[in-house]
Parts: structure tokens; C-alpha cells; sequence
């Protein structure tokens, strides 16, 4: 690959998804190899070529995709979880409470919020999730992950009371997958709704910085008045400052202090 | 120091599992099968033990039958290694007392993960 088509898809990673390219040459080879395989072309220089010659939107989007980063793990920082679930605790016996798993992947975070409320038998709570990656909204929507995939963060308790398995892996039980509205989102784009909590962790880390911004304050403007917002454990200072107040000790949580709402 | 007990035939298994331990800051003792393995918790009681589910001499939950009859009052933390990914294996060790199930071939970040929800990283 040239430095001439590396710099054309970072430029493309920055202008579709506000993302920051950070894979090395290997890497880049290795995932839009796997693109121009599926897609039937030979080598990565002709998908690059076609993706020049044509702009089929189809393809650019498979190979933005691609190079996004997609790292997903199941109850990722557990405390984040046992916050979120005494705040259901409190607020879902009375009213209905929404929340959206903004940027998620291949669906872990969202399912994760799925079993959450089914072991604590909260039924007004409603599961949103979105991603901008179609390929992973796909096997997010399927339920289905590999045998690697339900050890990270998963106990095996949890695995053995929310899972089926098959030849092939282990899926999600319908109950929850039923539970959990997908839909293809783009994070720089006017939120889909407005939800009680949002949760958006490990995404805006990968972002530039006007994107970020923009990103969170499309993310703010998500939130119901008393809504909270909860981010990545590392991602508090450099896109929070002056916007987000911490609101546990912990750290587990970021809180919308007061809705900033001409932000 | 933590430690752990890796009772697993396989000279490979166990290699990969000591390398693992050995970086998340565990002292690892090793044996191959299950008489031994229990003759060493005897002597030195581990915090955490990685039982491959398939020994040459005992099976896995007669393992633990007798560990528990022969522990007392210590309770070392039970990761059970199967090798066979199915949910079955999975809730099978947890009814015979496993803590924690790791599907083989599990890498660091697996191994590490399960051990922190068994409650011993």
C-alpha cells in the first residue's frame, strides 16, 4: 500500500466516522484483505482501485468499516455495571426508563445491560443499541458469539443462564435478543431519540477532536433532563472537561451535571 | 504471594498456564494427575487451582469431591480448563463446584479475565 492510499483512507476514516486510522501496514492489509475477499476482488490495490473508479457507496462503507475499531468485551469495568444497576434499581420500579449503548459494536455492552435486567427482574427498562459498523450490528442482532468471544467478561454462570450453544458457538437466549433494538448509527449525526442513561465508552477515545465534541454534545442532547451520560474510564479529561461533572467516587460514572442544552 | 496449582497431562498446557500465572504475579506449582495433585494441596494448601477436567487417574468431579472432603476449612478457588466448548461441560464443573470454566486453549487475557471473576487476579 502506498503512503498516498494509506493517507486516503485515514481521510476517509476522519470524514465518514470522525476516527482517528491508527492500524500499521500489516493490520490494514490484513482487514481490507478480508473486505476485498468477500467483495471478490483479488488484492487489497483492486478493491482500493474500484472503491477510486466507482465511489459505490456499498463499498466505501465496507472498507470504513473495516477500519474502524471494534474491540468488544462482555460487562467491560464490572463496576460500571453495579452502578448502572442500583440506579435501575431506584428509578425503573416506578416509570419506564430508556437507555442506548451508543457505538456497540458487536453487542456485548448492550446484552450485558440485557442479563443485568433480567437478574434483577427490571422489565420497564427499554435496550437500545446502534453502531455505525453494519457487519457488527449484524452479529450483534444475531446473538451469536465464539467460544473466545463469551470468556471475556462473561462469568461462566452467566454463560450457562443466558446462552444456547450449537457446532458452531454460543448464542444469546431469545429473551434477551428480543430485548434490544438495533440500529445502524452514525455517532457525528442528531441522536435517535432521548434516553434516561447512555452509555458510550471506549468510542469517543478513538475520535478526533472536533468530532469528538461533536459526538458529545449529539450525545448530551441524547439525554432526558436528570439523564446520565457514562463514558470510558479514561476518556473523562481530554473530552469531558467543563461539560461533564464525575459523580462517583469510583470513577465508574459521568454524569450530565446540567444539560448543557445550546452546546 | 498468590498461588496456583496446575494439575493437567499435558506438558504444553501446563507451560502456556505457568507462563500466564507467572505474569499476573502467581507462584505456580505443577502436577499431571489428580492423586498428586492432591498429595501437594495437602502439604501446601494453593489460593486458586487450574484443573484440567480430563485426568488420566480421576475425573473431574471425583477430583473435587475428594479436595473438598480432604480441605477443611481451606477453599481454594476452582477454575475447571475443558476441553470441550459446550454449554454441557460448562454446567457440568459448576455443579461439581467449579468457580470458573475456561475453555481450552485459552490465552493471558482469557485465563486472567476468568481468574478475576473467580475472585483471585
Amino acid at each position: 500500500m502506498t503512503p498516498g492510499e494509506r493517507d486516503q483512507l485515514a481521510d476517509l476514516c476522519a470524514r465518514r466516522a470522525g476516527v482517528r486510522m491508527e492500524a500499521d501496514a500489516d493490520q490494514l492489509q490484513a482487514r481490507l484483505g478480508a473486505v476485498a475477499r468477500r467483495e471478490g476482488y483479488l488484492s487489497v490495490g483492486d478493491l482500493l482501485g474500484a472503491m477510486r473508479d466507482r465511489g459505490e457507496e456499498r463499498l466505501v462503507s465496507a472498507v470504513v468499516e473495516a477500519l474502524l475499531p471494534s474491540r468488544s468485551v462482555f460487562f467491560r469495568d464490572p463496576a460500571v455495571f453495579e452502578a448502572v444497576a442500583a440506579r435501575l434499581r431506584k428509578r425503573a420500579s416506578k416509570a419506564r426508563v430508556s437507555m442506548w449503548s451508543a457505538g456497540c459494536s458487536s453487542g456485548q455492552e448492550a446484552y450485558s445491560l440485557a442479563m443485568l435486567l433480567a437478574e434483577h427482574e427490571l422489565s420497564m427498562v427499554e435496550v437500545f443499541a446502534s453502531d455505525l459498523n453494519d457487519r457488527l450490528l449484524g452479529q450483534a442482532r444475531s446473538g451469536r458469539y465464539s467460544q473466545f468471544e463469551v470468556q471475556l467478561g462473561l462469568s461462566s454462570q452467566r454463560l450457562v443462564r443466558h446462552f444456547t450453544d450449537d457446532e458452531d458457538g454460543f448464542v444469546i437466549s431469545t429473551a434477551l435478543r428480543d430485548r434490544v433494538k438495533w440500529r445502524r448509527h452514525n455517532l457525528l449525526a442528531p441522536p435517535p431519540g432521548r434516553f434516561d442513561i447512555v452509555l458510550c465508552r471506549y468510542v469517543l477515545g478513538w475520535m478526533l477532536p472536533t468530532a469528538q465534541e461533536r459526538a458529545l454534545c449529539n450525545l448530551l442532547a441524547a439525554l432526558k433532563p436528570g439523564g446520565l451520560l457514562v463514558l470510558g474510564a479514561d476518556e473523562r479529561p481530554r473530552v469531558a472537561a467543563g461539560l461533564i461533572q464525575a459523580s462517583d467516587s469510583a470513577g465508574a460514572f459521568e454524569a450530565a451535571a446540567s444539560l448543557p442544552t445550546a452546546a | 504471594m498468590k498461588t496456583c496449582l496446575v494439575i493437567d497431562e499435558s506438558c504444553t498446557v501446563r507451560k502456556v498456564a505457568r507462563r500466564i500465572l507467572e505474569d499476573l504475579g502467581f507462584q505456580v506449582a505443577e502436577t499431571e494427575r489428580g492423586l498428586e495433585a492432591l498429595r501437594a494441596c495437602r502439604s501446601a494448601m494453593p489460593q486458586a487451582i487450574l484443573l484440567d477436567w480430563r485426568l488420566p487417574d480421576m475425573s473431574g468431579p471425583e477430583f473435587l469431591r475428594r479436595l473438598r472432603t480432604e480441605a477443611g476449612d481451606e477453599r481454594p478457588r476452582i477454575l475447571v480448563a475443558a476441553s470441550e466448548a459446550r454449554l454441557s461441560a460448562v454446567r457440568a464443573a459448576l455443579e461439581a463446584g467449579a468457580h470458573e470454566v475456561v475453555l481450552k486453549p485459552f490465552d493471558a487475557e482469557i485465563l486472567g479475565g476468568k481468574l478475576a471473576l473467580a475472585g483471585v487476579a
